[in-house]
């Protein structure tokens, strides 16, 4: 995929590896892959059906109802009418409100995932960001629109390498395991959310101390909307934030030393230690860089269309973990997070406000969501058997090719 | 031996081609009753993959097989069994767990009363199996506490309770140490006279001339020809191997040794469990000369490599690469920088980045600095231009800057770490069992290049297991036994001495 590709074009001709579709496609599973991630979506969805068919619904319809309330049959729809008063043209925005989420907190987990780190921390990194976002945006009421977005946007980001910091520290110092840090700093940040929110916190609201809420973002900090009503939650610009993120994600991996030095980390440490890197210090700035892409995700929900937050959407929220499963899915590369962000993006919304209740109950909708998303982790975690199903003849050729051609 | 008795096995124009390659190329093999037929070729050659169609494991394109002078067709290795054909692999297939007689009989279990396994009934046809064979093994053992030797033994055992006419013993000596391999040979030889036929798969030379009637020698997937052991040498072999003239002694002049390049003082070393491995080893190397390290693995040598290259801290004593002087501690890069080049003794664990492509590897000490990157930005581009080049320049075979290092046969991917760590102009070049696990060509081209690097000026350190090496390369010979050095020798001086002194003779006699 993408992630791999250096640029053939630069590769002198009498240089020229050989191209055949299945060298490449073989170059490709192992990268990241294409077969594995595409089979594992159907087989989620095919399992998902299963279940669908066992509550006495007809899959077909249930898929047709969410495909239609994450907006996607909008696509189909020429001409486009881009009136968000459309239906079709609402639930698509909203979509794309969710996958602006769903890209960064994925990146989050791809990016240390490319240094062999597991990064389960992207919930708590994302609600450190958002707090942080919350409190500039609350604050500064008298900075023009710009800087103070920019300003909630950076602090946001910041805070979340800080706290993913915390971990790749832990990790590079001690040697403590990031899963288990990560883990702990999740519910570090959930708790301290709810005391910074809650009643008597020092980011609490200040008109109505009954609730265990936080302030309002002003106006100046709101990142305008151009696709729909601001008012109904409209579509604003920070899906671009996102998109430049997946890009930044891109280069920093292939077109900076830094990015070689986290790739030869994450496949092997010893050999990049032998070439000169150091190791420890890629497993702090590799989590950092995640962190600061959850961070990053907080802002934008904040400043986007939140705008409040309180204790109880503290505990509720789960977005950030699904950055798990839209970053194995999507096998770690910017355009696989992408596409699979913008997947289960459809799917969390089509699931639940989009879907027409008479079409499908969305409380059982939603637990299909949870459902096709466990599959899904399910799957890529067991794409070791995924692939050695699909690949158990192809899995002997690079070697054989190899050796012949070396004889 | 048995020339007049006719094949027990024939294979004839046998093809099988992968996407882009041909493994085997028409290749015609014959197996007469009672005789030792050698496969030899190079790594790659496709040995192994005539083997596992043999074997039944993979199926040809084109060719046919005939056993006793009958067509067959193998679907699986219990067709390929079920004809009489027993498979020892390089690597075994047995269950730690569990006894030899219950290994041996496992999946063709003799029963008593229907359903139970009859333990006793096993353990005595195994034991009447090994004194037929002399293949000394105890039934009732632990797999998983017997020695490498007699597992081997064990999987003999397994393909002879099989009913096996025929062997193919693929790589047998590659696990065993020479003592081992003296007892196989003995063994292979009762078997030939019980009348088994065998096909001994190998790439070393002098093995074969030990123990083949035959020899059949495999090049790119085409068989060369098949010549007796009468009249065969080695350097005849290793050219129809390789394919060209083939030098198996290294030709060098006298080494002319200038200025101290490296220089390590009262060097000590403790591992992770803090066990002294280096204790106080001092010695120096010059420009233009190649110093080796004997002694038996595990005496210290890996960590005084990794020592004088970084990647081990020190416990004191000093480093010094042209007067100038590390203590403490002190990184790979420093050392890189200093001018240290360093052939590690595993290239897949240290040496390359198997998933990173050819241009990546080349580029794993310089990517950080210009031509390669800018404040920060790589130029794969350039990686790719400089891999290109020193893929011609050191003749890196099966594949062009874009390939994966993993692609790569072992010879050239050590080729690769040799490219990358000659290509910086290193004042010093540590080579760590830098021919480890590689084939007559490749190993050729290894000494080639080391010696080739003395006389363009280069300190060579060179750290091996094997005694020939270093008796070949050298022109001196320190010798290492539990963290010290226990003797210096010049070239020349004798194999048996050296020996002595790394099983720590010496000292115990001093």
């Amino acid at each position: 995929m993408s992630e791999q590709a250096t640029p053939s074009a630069n590769v002198p001709p009498e240089q020229e590896p050989s191209t055949d579709f299945v060298v490449r496609l073989g170059v490709a599973q192992r990268a990241g892959g294409l077969v594995v991630p595409v089979l594992t979506a159907v087989l989620a969805f095919l399992a998902g059906g299963i279940v669908v068919a066992a509550t006495g619904h007809n899959p077909l319809t249930a898929y047709r109802g969410i495909w239609d309330g994450a907006g996607f049959n909008w696509i189909f729809h020429i001409p486009w009418n881009t009136n968000t008063v459309n239906l079709d043209a609402f639930n698509l925005s909203q979509t794309l409100l969710t996958t602006t989420t769903l890209i960064l907190v994925g990146l989050a987990v791809a990016f240390p995932f490319r240094c062999g780190l597991f990064n389960i921390g992207g919930q708590g990194q994302y609600l450190v960001g958002l707090i942080v976002a919350n409190w500039v945006g609350v604050s500064f009421a008298s900075w023009p629109t710009l800087p103070h977005v920019l300003l909630g946007i950076g602090a946001a980001a910041f805070a979340g390498a800080a706290w993913a910091g915390i971990a790749g520290f832990l990790k590079a110092t001690t040697g403590a395991h990031e899963v288990i840090s990560t883990i702990m700093l999740n519910w570090i940040a959930i708790w301290g959310g709810q005391y910074l929110f809650g009643q008597g916190g020092p980011l609490q609201n200040t008109y109505n101390t009954a609730a265990p809420e936080s302030g309002t973002v002003v106006q100046s900090a709101h990142i305008p909307v151009f696709w729909g009503n601001p008012v109904l939650q409209g579509l604003d610009y920070g899906i671009f934030v996102a998109i430049a993120a997946l890009v930044v994600f891109w280069l920093i991996l292939n077109r900076t030393t830094l990015g070689y030095e986290v790739r030869a980390v994450g496949f092997n440490p010893e050999a990049a230690a032998y070439g000169g890197i150091n190791v420890r210090r890629k497993y702090i700035q590799a989590m950092a860089i995640s962190g600061a892409f959850a961070g990053l995700a907080g802002a934008l929900d904040m400043l986007g269309y939140l705008f409040q937050f309180g204790v109880l959407d503290v505990q509720a929220s789960q977005i950030g973990f699904l950055g798990i499963a839209v970053a194995l899915l999507g096998r770690n590369t910017a355009v696989g997070t992408g596409i699979a962000a913008f997947l289960f993006g459809g799917l969390l919304y089509g699931t639940t406000r989009g879907l027409n209740p008479s079409v499908f109950d969305p409380s059982l909708a939603g637990n299909l969501t949870s459902m096709i998303q466990g599959l899904i982790v399910l799957f890529v975690g067991a794409d070791v058997f995924v692939l050695y199903i699909w690949n158990s003849r192809r899995k002997l050729r690079p070697r054989r090719r190899a050796e012949a051609a070396a004889a | 031996m048995a020339d007049e008795s006719g094949s027990v096995l024939e294979l004839q124009g046998i093809t099988k081609r992968y996407p882009g390659i041909v493994a085997d190329d028409r290749v015609d093999f014959d197996l007469r009753r009672g005789e030792v037929h050698a496969l030899l070729g190079e790594n790659g050659a496709g040995k192994s993959t005539l083997m596992n169609i043999l074997y039944g494991l993979t199926k040809p394109d084109e060719g046919e097989i005939l056993v006793g002078g009958k067509h067959v067709s193998f679907s699986s290795a219990k067709d390929a069994i079920e004809s009489g054909i027993g498979m020892v692999h390089q690597h075994f297939m047995l269950i730690p767990v569990m006894t030899v007689a219950e290994n041996i009989v496992l999946g063709v279990e003799p029963v008593r009363d229907g359903v139970l396994l009859d333990e006793r009934g096993a353990e005595e046809r195994v034991r009447e199996l090994s004194q037929q064979f002399g293949l000394a093994v105890d039934p009732t053992a632990l797999v998983s506490s017997i020695t490498v030797g007699q597992q081997q033994r064990v999987e003999i055992l397994k393909a002879l309770y099989r009913g096996a006419e025929i062997l193919i013993l693929d790589e047998p000596t590659a696990v065993l140490t020479p003592q081992e391999a003296g007892e196989l040979f003995a063994i292979v030889r009762s078997l030939q006279a019980d009348g088994k036929s065998i096909i001994f798969i190998t790439h070393k030379l002098n093995e074969v001339l030990e123990i083949a009637d035959r020899i059949t020698v495999l090049r790119r997937g085409k068989r060369i020809d098949t010549v007796s052991r009468q009249g065969a040498t080695e350097e005849g072999l290793a050219r129809m191997m390789v394919g060209r003239e083939v030098l198996l002694r290294v030709d060098k002049a006298p080494a002319s040794p200038t200025d101290v390049a490296l220089e390590v003082k009262d060097l000590q070393v403790v591992d992770e469990r803090n066990l002294e491995k280096v204790r106080g080893v001092s010695f120096t190397v010059r420009r233009g000369e190649i110093v080796a390290i004997a002694g038996v693995d595990g005496n210290g040598q890996t960590e005084l490599v990794e020592a004088i290259t970084g990647l081990r801290r020190i416990a004191s004593g000093t480093v010094a690469v042209r007067g100038r002087e590390f203590e403490g501690h002190f990184t790979p890069r420093m050392m890189i920088d200093a001018g240290i080049g360093h052939i590690p003794e595993d290239r897949h664990r240290r040496g390359l980045v198997l998933e990173f492509n050819l241009a990546e590897n080349i580029a794993l000490h310089d990517y950080d600095r210009p031509p390669d990157s800018k404040r920060g930005w790589l130029y794969p581009a350039r990686l790719v231009q400089r891999a290109a080049r020193l893929i011609k320049e050191f003749d890196i075979r099966g594949g062009g800057p874009l390939t994966l290092a993993r692609a790569l046969s072992g010879g050239n991917q050590q080729k690769v770490v040799v490219a990358r760590e000659v290509a910086r102009n290193p004042v010093a070049l540590i080579a760590a069992q830098p021919t480890r696990g590689l084939d007559v060509g490749a190993i050729e081209y290894v000494h080639r290049r080391l010696v080739a690097e003395r006389d363009a000026g280069r300190a060579i350190l060179l750290v091996s297991l094997e005694l020939d090496e270093v008796l070949s390369l050298a022109d001196r010979i320190l010798v290492m036994y539990e963290g010290r050095i226990v003797g210096e020798h010049a070239a020349g001086a004798g194999e048996e001495e050296i020996g002595l002194e790394m099983l720590g003779g010496r000292k115990e006699a001093a």
